[in-house]
């Protein structure tokens, strides 16, 4: 069980002529077993709520709470926040050269549970989430995202959300750079984690095609740094066809 | 050509000091002061005088050998033509005076033909750094022989030594050398490579320990289509200065030469040195050549020197490139690990294994490897709770 409550939040970010805000007073509250769906256009700042909900150094908070389960999450480091049940897939995930994916996976499996998985059904646990996302057993041996094409870097990142099983993920535009079959393998995997018992999702993306596989409980307009609009599925289904100019035209 | 001889070329002459005139006389080497091109990264003052007159004794390293079936390892006298057979010529004073001080000189031989399994060490024990010593070697890979010959340095010692290395036509050589000298240890190195028609040299160099450790590195080609991997990892601690100087001089047409130094710097006055020369000679049509040097510096107060220098005598070539860095941990890297739960400490260790392990890998000498991992670890070990971030610069 999780709720994240996100209140009031501002962003900002250094930049060259002082800071920047970008997020200018988010609002979002997303229970146990939700899916939400926070769509937005080019630089309305979706990906810095997830980066600022995860703890990446670049955003500071400047004003607002996150909590957890009432737990102030902005109060902790990186890890911290992905021991208490979050996870952020990137849209741009990061090459480690040298490092291993079965090395990395497992360090961070030990790290969430305490305990070192057991080796007898995790190498069968691992393949089995990188077949599931048709990435072949040899991904295993090879550097952590490098050389990845970036379909397969999206993937992986959808494996580690079936490995490290979060109560909370946060996808990151997780539908772009991928076609059409490579966006239902994507979308199996996401809608299998929803499937389990109490797990929440918050998807953040541009376009809606990746709603004709996964059904939102709720979708949030994006524009200018905050939610210009909630509603339904059916909401979704008006930026289809009209787009975000109601929107952005409303928040100039 | 590629973009990075392109750049090269345009760089304009470079006052050249790749090809100085050796002498085995030491009288001919001045007593460095420390602006020479060759000496203004070395602290000379810790050199407990061998680049100037200090005496030097026998006995400063005990040597013990374990050669592997079909390998031969002899000591003969300092005369014996096998000495200089590599082509080296000190352009220095410490390998000059090296030479002259040698009483003898080790040879190891592996015979013509002869595919050898496994590696042929050679460990010298440091005694004490009170009084200095020289040393002289000579690995001779004979035609079409195959074999891994690791040299290993441990202990106090103060040591300046010449070690040449033949390799003959179509033969296949690794040599490695691996420093992991007590902390008081000074070790001035000068090795030297000729390289055989169609012949292979991996060329490793692995330093832990020591207070001042310099290594100089050259290879010549003595035909064609000859090939020289070099091959360097490196960790210095406070205080320490690691320096690395490499010269491959291409004098044979369609050779090859690729250069890997990584290097770990962390505390107080650590330092480490690369300087990788490369020249290609006018004969030298049709090569290639890479370098690279990569130093992470993971504690403040450690700084690093990487100088890559190409001269191009002939544009008439395969490739040509290198790269050289100098950086702190990856924020993005670390955000992506810690965001699985990692915690920053263990994900810096990741990285750092990370950076060496390709290299590691690249080495390929089992009997190495793990050795190599876990004194990564231990060196790891000593600072991981200072280690910086870019973000704490
Ligand atoms: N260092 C910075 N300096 C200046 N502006 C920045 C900096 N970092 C981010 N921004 C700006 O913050 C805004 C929000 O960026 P963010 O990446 O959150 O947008 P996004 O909604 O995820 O966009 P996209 O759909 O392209 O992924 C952008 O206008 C971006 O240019
Ligand atoms: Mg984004």
């Amino acid at each position: 069980m999780s709720t994240l409550e996100i209140k009031d939040l501002t962003v900002s970010v250094e930049t060259e002529d002082g800071p920047k805000e970008i997020l200018k007073g988010v609002t979002l509250t997303i229970n146990s077993g939700e899916t939400h769906a926070i769509m937005g256009p080019n630089g309305s700042g979706k990906s810095t709520l997830a980066y600022s909900i995860a703890g990446h150094p670049k955003y500071t908070i400047t004003g607002g709470t996150v909590t957890l389960d009432g737990e102030d999450v902005l109060e902790m480091s990186v890890d911290e926040r992905a021991k208490a049940g979050l996870f952020l897939a990137m849209q741009y995930p990061v090459e480690v050269p040298g490092v291993s994916v079965a090395n990395f996976l497992r360090t961070a499996k030990t790290a969430l549970t305490g305990e070192a998985p057991k080796l007898r059904t995790w190498v069968k646990d691992v393949n089995g989430a990188m077949d599931k996302m048709h990435l072949d057993p040899t991904f295993s041996q090879r550097s952590v995202n490098e050389g990845f094409s970036g379909g397969e870097k999206k993937r992986h990142e959808i494996a580690q959300l079936d490995i490290l099983d979060p109560a909370f993920a946060l996808l990151d535009e997780i539908d772009s750079g991928l076609d059409i079959d490579a966006l239902k393998v994507v979308s199996d995997g996401i809608n299998d984690f929803r499937a389990r018992d109490g797990k929440s999702v918050l998807l953040i993306t541009h376009y809606t095609r990746i709603l004709r596989y996964i059904k939102p409980d709720h979708v949030h307009v994006f524009v200018a740094g905050r939610i210009a609009e909630s509603g339904g599925p059916d909401l979704a289904e008006e930026l289809e066809a009209s787009g975000y100019e109601r929107f952005t035209s409303a928040a100039v | 050509m590629t973009a990075a001889v392109q750049e090269a070329l345009e760089l304009g002459t470079v006052e050249s000091h790749l090809h100085p005139e050796g002498s085995f006389d030491v009288d001919a080497h001045e007593v460095p002061k420390g602006r020479e091109e060759i000496w203004r990264f070395t602290p000379l003052k810790r050199l407990k005088g061998i680049h100037d007159s200090a005496p030097f004794a026998d006995g400063a390293t005990k040597v013990e050998v374990e050669a592997a079936a079909g390998v031969s390892v002899e000591t003969v006298a300092a005369d014996d033509a096998v000495r200089g057979t590599s082509g080296l010529v000190p352009t220095d004073r410490v390998s000059a005076r090296a030479w002259a001080a040698s009483t003898g000189a080790t040879v190891v031989r592996i015979p013509t033909d002869t595919v050898i399994e496994g590696a042929t060490v050679i460990r010298h024990h440091g005694t004490g750094s009170e009084t200095a010593g020289a040393g002289h070697a000579v690995i001779v890979a004979e035609k079409f022989a195959k074999a891994t010959v690791v040299l290993v340095f441990e202990g106090s010692a103060v040591v300046a030594d010449n070690i040449e290395i033949v390799v003959e036509d179509g033969a296949d050589l690794t040599v490695v050398s691996v420093q992991d000298w007590a902390d008081d240890a000074v070790h001035l190195s000068t090795q030297h490579a000729k390289v055989g028609r169609d012949a292979n040299l991996k060329h490793v160099s692995v330093s832990f320990g020591g207070d001042v450790v310099r290594h100089d590195f050259t290879a010549e080609y003595a035909g064609p289509g000859g090939s020289v991997e070099a091959l360097g990892l490196y960790f210095a601690d406070a205080g320490q200065h690691i320096e690395h100087r490499l010269f491959v001089d291409h004098t044979a047409p369609k050779t090859k030469s690729n250069v890997v130094y990584k290097g770990a710097l962390q505390g107080e006055k650590a330092h480490a040195v690369w300087i990788g020369n490369v020249l290609i000679r006018k004969e030298a049509e049709g090569i290639e050549t890479y370098e690279e040097n990569r130093n992470l510096i993971l504690t403040d107060g450690a700084w690093a020197d990487s100088v890559p220098n190409l001269e191009i005598e002939t544009g008439e070539i395969e490739g040509a490139g290198h790269a050289s860095a100098i950086g702190r941990f990856d924020d993005e890297q670390l955000f992506y690990l810690q965001s699985r739960g990692i915690a920053e400490t263990e994900a810096k260790r990741l990285v750092v294994h990370g950076f060496f392990n390709d290299l590691i890998r690249q080495i390929g000498v089992p009997e190495l490897e793990e050795k190599l991992t876990s004194t990564v670890e231990a060196e790891l070990a000593k600072n991981i709770n200072t280690l910086i971030t870019k973000d704490n610069v």
